[in-house]
């Protein structure tokens, strides 16, 4: 059957299903609006915590990126599973125990302040919204390499579904769909990368796989650090980046992850702490069968790829070379006018670039697997993008209609107008994060990996002091907390936009990248919460019983 | 529940969680990134070690650790109960 005809079933049926779900799972009151009414299933809730985790990003970049970068690449693959190590053992349960709807809601009460809520609903929006624009983006992209129509259609067409069931369903349709949209995108994750593991390796698990020899006999790891070398890039399984840079990186996407709102407040939804507990582990499962198969996948695409096109004739080129040069995401210049393709490290001489993006894109057609395959990944891409994209969204609706309106503003609005605003402020942000999606600016893209080093920056030492310390109080997490995220603005408007006089590497800081300066913030944020802290009163009583109450069991 | 108990209960966990931070420091920092170069030397499955941490691993040893503490607390929250 021709692949068109495949994709638009893929794409319809995974469609169908989510809004089946919306219709069933609609919200009645703001509990369930926001926290889903806090009885979720600790296996559901880690499927859906999965889900709403892997976004466009992991489903489609993050391959291609340790395909290019190799050992490098591991920063991505430590850093953002990490962070749920330090979820469920320092954060969830405590969160959980705390019993409210959002993050701010925890910083306002525990430190007793509104000016606190005040400057942590404005991280979780800056956070938020840089992180949902690059979605809209992801969706956009699917659609109009996939079922030919134009960006703008098509993140028109991937509003409208979220629009559907978030503003339908608020958390409790965010979640069950979330579930839904798990089980599609780590079927079209795992079927091409078993294919393609069992083809090249005859080893049906990809993991085992990539650490073992081709159809010549040869080990794929050994076979790579070769072909590398006589290319002229550097070595695969060893890295480029200086071991402080991969260190605070690492450590900054590990911390950042804990930090983000959009992922605590999945902890909300389960019924008891135990199960926060255990979603978080259940959740981190999920996300290391995709984790673990990326890297894999990165061998074998990065193998198939130089042998498919090094020194050969352009001529002689498969179909799809062809169909990605009119993507522009590959190129071939031939600068020796000789008709081959000379794939180098080095530029002068190097004929060929290619986006990392196509990579999980362009494998199943490198490989030649069968069209279905091809259709699944589509409707697992959107899956990605649709879930992570509706759980930003909640955060950024329950910041405005819960912490900003209900708590700060107008305190008396009663539970129907609140859910009315929570579905208004909701369709507002589709809208905004639309039309950043159709109209990208370059600081989107730059800003989506730096929302990490803000997460980690402003809310980690807010909630982790607040939870394991009696002593932090408002003045202390107020000035840390805008100390650390100013901190990471300046140096990411520094270093990324040129401003304050701009820099280039050699001017970093210790020699730390923007990606991992999170890190320092953070230290910065920790340092001048307890100094500050040290030096001005101790929270008053009846904080210090909450502190002591979240603790028992 | 009584002061004393709840105090116990509040240090075995605090001990608990820095134990298991400690390992989850150990397979990720330790063997991804400090000493990768000197793990690179043994092979094992086709795979340097260093870099079999870095991508492999770290993420089962996390998810091990996860699934340690969940037995852990839950044996400590039965015991409280009794």
């Amino acid at each position: 059957m021709d692949l068109q005809y495949w994709i638009w079933i893929a794409v319809g049926l995974s469609f169908t299903l989510y809004i089946g779900i919306a219709i069933w799972s609609r919200a009645s009151s703001t509990k369930e609006f926001y926290v889903a009414g806090s009885g979720v299933h600790p296996l559901a809730n880690g499927m859906a915590t999965a889900a709403d985790w892997m976004s466009a990003a992991s489903f489609i970049s993050m391959a291609g990126i340790i395909s290019f970068n190799g050992y490098d690449g591991s920063v991505y693959l430590m850093g953002w599973t990490g962070g749920y190590v330090l979820l469920a053992l320092l954060l969830a349960p405590y969160l959980r125990k705390f019993g409210k709807f959002t993050v701010p809601d925890f910083i306002g009460d525990r430190y007793y302040s509104n000016t606190a809520r005040a400057v942590a609903v404005f991280c979780a929006l800056i956070v938020s919204f840089t992180y949902i624009a690059g979605q809209m983006r992801g969706v956009g992209v699917v659609f109009s390499r996939y079922l030919e129509v134009d960006i703008t259609t098509g993140v028109i067409i991937g509003m409208a579904i979220v629009l559907f069931y978030a503003v339908l369903g608020g958390m409790k349709g965010i979640t069950y769909t979330q579930v839904a949209q798990y089980i599609v995108l780590i079927f079209a994750f795992m079927v091409p990368a078993i294919y393609i593991s069992f083809l090249v390796t005859g080893h049906i698990i990809p993991q085992i796989g990539f650490g073992a020899s081709g159809t010549d006999g040869a080990l794929l790891l050994e076979k790579l650090d070769g072909l590398h070398k006589e290319l002229g890039f550097h070595e695969y399984t060893s890295g480029s980046k200086s071991m402080i840079d991969v260190f605070c990186i690492t450590m900054a996407l590990m911390v950042g992850t804990a930090g983000l709102p959009h992922v605590i407040v999945r902890f909300f939804t389960v019924k008891k702490v135990s199960d926060a507990r255990k979603s978080a582990g259940w959740a981190l499962l999920f996300i290391a069968v995709l984790y673990t198969t990326a890297p894999a996948i990165a061998v074998f695409s990065r193998t198939n790829l130089i042998e498919t096109v090094n020194n050969k004739p352009y001529k002689l080129m498969p179909e799809w070379f062809n169909k990605w040069e009119t993507t522009g995401l590959l190129s071939f210049n031939d600068k020796n006018d000789d008709g081959l393709i000379q794939y180098r490290g080095e530029n002068a001489v190097n004929e060929l670039t290619v986006d990392a993006d196509i990579m999980v894109l362009a494998n199943p057609e490198i490989a030649n697997l069968p069209n279905w395959v091809i259709a699944l990944l589509a409707a697992g891409a959107l899956a990605a993008a649709l879930s992570t994209a509706a759980g930003l969204l909640l955060v950024i609706s329950s910041a405005v209609s819960h912490d900003l309106m209900k708590k700060i503003f107008r305190p008396n609005i009663s539970e129907r107008s609140e859910l009315i605003a929570a579905r208004i402020s909701a369709t507002l942000a589709v809208i905004l994060a639309g039309y950043f999606g159709i109209n990208p600016r370059g600081f989107v893209a730059a800003t989506v990996a730096l929302a990490f080093g803000l997460a980690a920056a402003s809310f980690f030492p807010a909630i982790l002091l607040g939870i394991f310390s009696k002593r932090i109080n408002k003045e202390g997490t107020i000035s840390g907390m805008i100390g650390g995220i100013t901190l990471m603005l300046f140096y990411m408007l520094k270093f990324k936009f040129n401003w304050f006089g701009g820099g280039n590497q050699s001017n970093w800081w210790f020699g730390i990248s923007p990606e991992g300066f999170g890190t320092i913030a953070m230290l910065f944020n920790f340092i001048v919460t307890i100094t500050v802290s040290a030096i001005t009163k101790a929270p008053p009583k009846n904080i210090q019983e909450l502190i002591s109450n979240l603790r028992e069991p | 529940m009584i002061t004393d108990k709840k105090t116990q209960y509040w240090k075995k966990n605090i001990k608990y969680i820095s134990v298991l931070l400690t390992f989850w420091f150990i397979i990720s920092f330790g063997c991804g990134i400090l000493f990768v170069g000197h793990l690179n030397t043994i092979s094992i499955g086709g795979f340097k070690l260093g870099f079999w941490f870095a991508q492999q691993g770290a993420i089962f040893g996390f998810v091990i650790i996860i699934f340690i503490y969940i037995f852990l607390m839950n044996r400590l929250d039965q015991s409280f109960k009794s």
